[in-house]
């Protein structure tokens, strides 16, 4: 048993159940909810560590030897993964100390935060399909709770239709994994892998593939199966839209690299064009969407659909730059999204509003709260010198070399009109005078609001500062991801060892 | 057998879809629920369907024989059975509540205010 594989998964555990024992007390609860959290990211950090060098660690959990049992794998990719969800918890944790309400958390918002982190956590982690399902299961579960934690009406719409589209998505999971199974008799990832190298590439392997990609298009938010997410992400309270907003389709991201890098990698005839295809109409149609709309969390939330598109950009082109791309966009975008969520629930606190039109003067009321929209806004529009302009720079790159000048045109447009929406918030929310009528201003933000609602964001700012002055260092970890992405059969001997290997 | 519940499934996820794609919130949740029945029938099936025998590996042997059916599509299944009980009661919940709110359960009807 490997314990840094483990510990990932019962720190957030052991701190759910604590945040639940200790109920009585908001404070302990808070200081439990954060010190787990603290946990989590040194857990990731160790794990991190250890796979640098392209170890993969694997643990057969209950030593059942794979491919019977279930196993727990760590690549680069998956770590790193792991690293970035705790981090991303951790800062929501101390958000949500002033940028939440009483009632939810009492309500249990703390346990099922920790709950959710352990699901995302598993389903970066595991080798066996049957078993991301349950990780996707846990994660949904805790997930629809939060997002309709407080019952408000409108946020009982948007969780209905998330609930919804999301338990269409596990059905099609569950009926992949099932055929798949009839025709290969495994579902661990390394043993499905080496068992479809008998099969023929078409035929049943493409049905199974398209159901995978159907699933996990819907976790992602891909075109054209995206329309739960601006009718939700909005409605919950900030932190933990901000959560949702980095982590959750980033897994469906996730599970869709891993499955057409490992599991599915010999029919990219069919799935490379079609993954193009959808990537291009995703960026576009996000985009779009955000251009027109009014209220700070719409425009934000429609963004993250255009930026899902270029993470499928990378894996659609499939060379090892741009796997390399699409990792670092996926890390990168994990931190900004989720900033910029963190930022929109301080603007409301600041502003007093979310929509645009009654938003005004946030750069004389707050410079602090100003420096810390634009940083994340312009790295996502891809600005240099900040992470978002080289995790595009990345894929344009990759889209050039492999000669697609289509996806690079499309990509280039849609970054540009993310500047443009970027700002028009900057424009209406911070440099325009506060509308008439729009009533007295909110107090200031007292000392302790600022260090609760500003203090993440501006950690998470300087990640992003960092990863743009020093791109280089993501760049050559994102690109041995990328080599070992690309390359299966290190996934398979790690995992099966030497009798996988030679077949 | 097999073709028995190979339309059953057929039906199931016809009807499913079917329902899914009504206005009204109540069949859209009964929708999932069937849809989900379907997924579980269909694993279910993929471990073959026999009654020759328990999947028990006789002494000396290193595989059970191939007439007897595949125990571990049904564990799977008891998993995802297990996990859809608990997500439809969710959902039903869930819609009950939207349907207080909004008073109607018809979703084009659900249309936030603001």
């Amino acid at each position: 048993m490997n314990t840094l594989l483990v510990l990932p998964l019962l720190v957030p555990l052991a701190t759910a159940a604590a945040t639940i024992l200790l109920a009585r007390s908001p404070r302990a609860v808070r200081t439990a909810s954060f010190a787990g959290a603290a946990a989590s990211l040194g857990a990731a950090v160790a794990l991190l560590g250890a796979t640098r060098d392209g170890t993969i660690l694997v643990t057969q959990a209950g030593a059942w030897e794979a491919p019977f049992g279930i196993s727990l794998v760590a690549d680069r990719f998956a770590a790193a993964m792991v690293l970035v969800a705790a981090l991303l918890l951790a800062a929501v944790v101390v958000s949500s100390i002033r940028g939440l309400d009483g009632a939810r958390e009492r309500a249990g918002y703390h346990p099922l935060l920790h709950v959710l982190s352990m699901g995302v956590s598993g389903a970066f982690l595991t080798g066996d399909l049957f078993n991301l399902y349950v990780w996707f299961e846990v994660m949904l579960m805790s997930s629809f709770v939060l997002v309709s934690l407080g019952g408000e009406r409108a946020q009982l719409q948007g969780a209905l239709k998330y609930v919804v589209l999301n338990l269409v998505s596990s059905a099609l999971f569950l009926a992949g994994a099932g055929l798949l199974y009839g025709s290969i008799g495994t579902l661990n990832m390394a043993g499905a892998a080496v068992a479809l190298r008998e099969l023929p590439a078409q035929g049943l392997p493409s049905v199974v593939a398209s159901l995978f990609l159907l699933a996990f298009g819907i976790k992602a938010a891909a075109f054209p199966l995206f329309f739960w997410l601006p009718a939700s992400y909005h409605t919950p309270p900030m932190p933990v839209a901000a959560l949702f907003a980095g982590l959750l389709t980033k897994v469906g991201v996730y599970a869709l690299v891993r499955v057409l890098t490992l599991v599915f990698v010999r029919d990219t005839a069919f799935t490379g064009p079609l993954l193009l295809a959808v990537a291009a109409l995703t960026m576009v149609t996000g985009v779009l969407g955000a251009m027109a709309q009014g209220d700070v969390r719409k425009v934000l939330s429609f963004h993250i659909v255009s930026q899902i598109g270029y993470m499928l950009m990378g894996l659609g082109l499939g060379t090892r730059l741009a796997l390399a791309g699409t990792v670092f966009y996926v890390l990168h975008h994990i931190v900004v999204k989720a900033n910029l969520f963190l930022v929109a629930g301080a603007m409301r606190r600041a502003g007093g509003s979310f929509s645009l039109e009654k938003l005004g003067s946030l750069l004389a009321r707050s410079p602090l709260l100003a420096a810390a929209f634009l940083v994340p806004a312009v790295s996502l529009a891809g600005l240099p010198p900040l992470s978002g302009f080289w995790a595009k720079y990345l894929l344009v790159r990759a889209g050039l070399e492999a000669g697609n000048g289509t996806i690079v045109a499309v990509a280039l447009a849609v970054s540009l009109l993310t500047l443009f929406s970027m700002t028009k918030i900057w424009n209406e929310a911070f440099w325009k005078p506060a509308p008439a009528g729009a009533g007295a201003a909110p107090a200031p933000l007292s000392a302790a609001e600022r260090a609760s609602l500003l203090g993440p964001v501006l950690v998470l700012g300087a990640i992003t500062v960092a990863i743009g002055l020093g791109a280089g260092v993501l760049y050559r970890f994102a690109d041995a991801a990328a080599a070992q992405l690309l390359d299966p059969e290190l996934y398979v001997r790690a995992v099966l060892g030497a009798r996988g290997g030679g077949t | 057998m097999t073709l028995l519940l190979a339309l059953a499934i057929g039906v199931l996820y016809a009807a499913g879809t079917y329902l899914l794609l009504r206005r009204s919130a109540i069949r859209v949740v009964f929708g999932l629920a069937l849809l989900g029945y379907a997924s579980n029938l269909l694993v279910f099936t993929a471990g073959r369907l026999s009654r020759e025998g328990p999947p028990i590996v006789p002494e000396g042997a290193v595989a059970a024989a191939a007439t007897s059916a595949d125990p571990l599509p049904q564990a799977l299944v008891l998993t995802a059975i297990v996990i859809g009980f608990g997500v439809q009661a969710f959902a039903l919940v869930l819609l009950k509540r939207t349907c207080q709110e909004a008073g109607t359960d018809d979703v084009d009807a659900m249309r936030e205010e603001g």
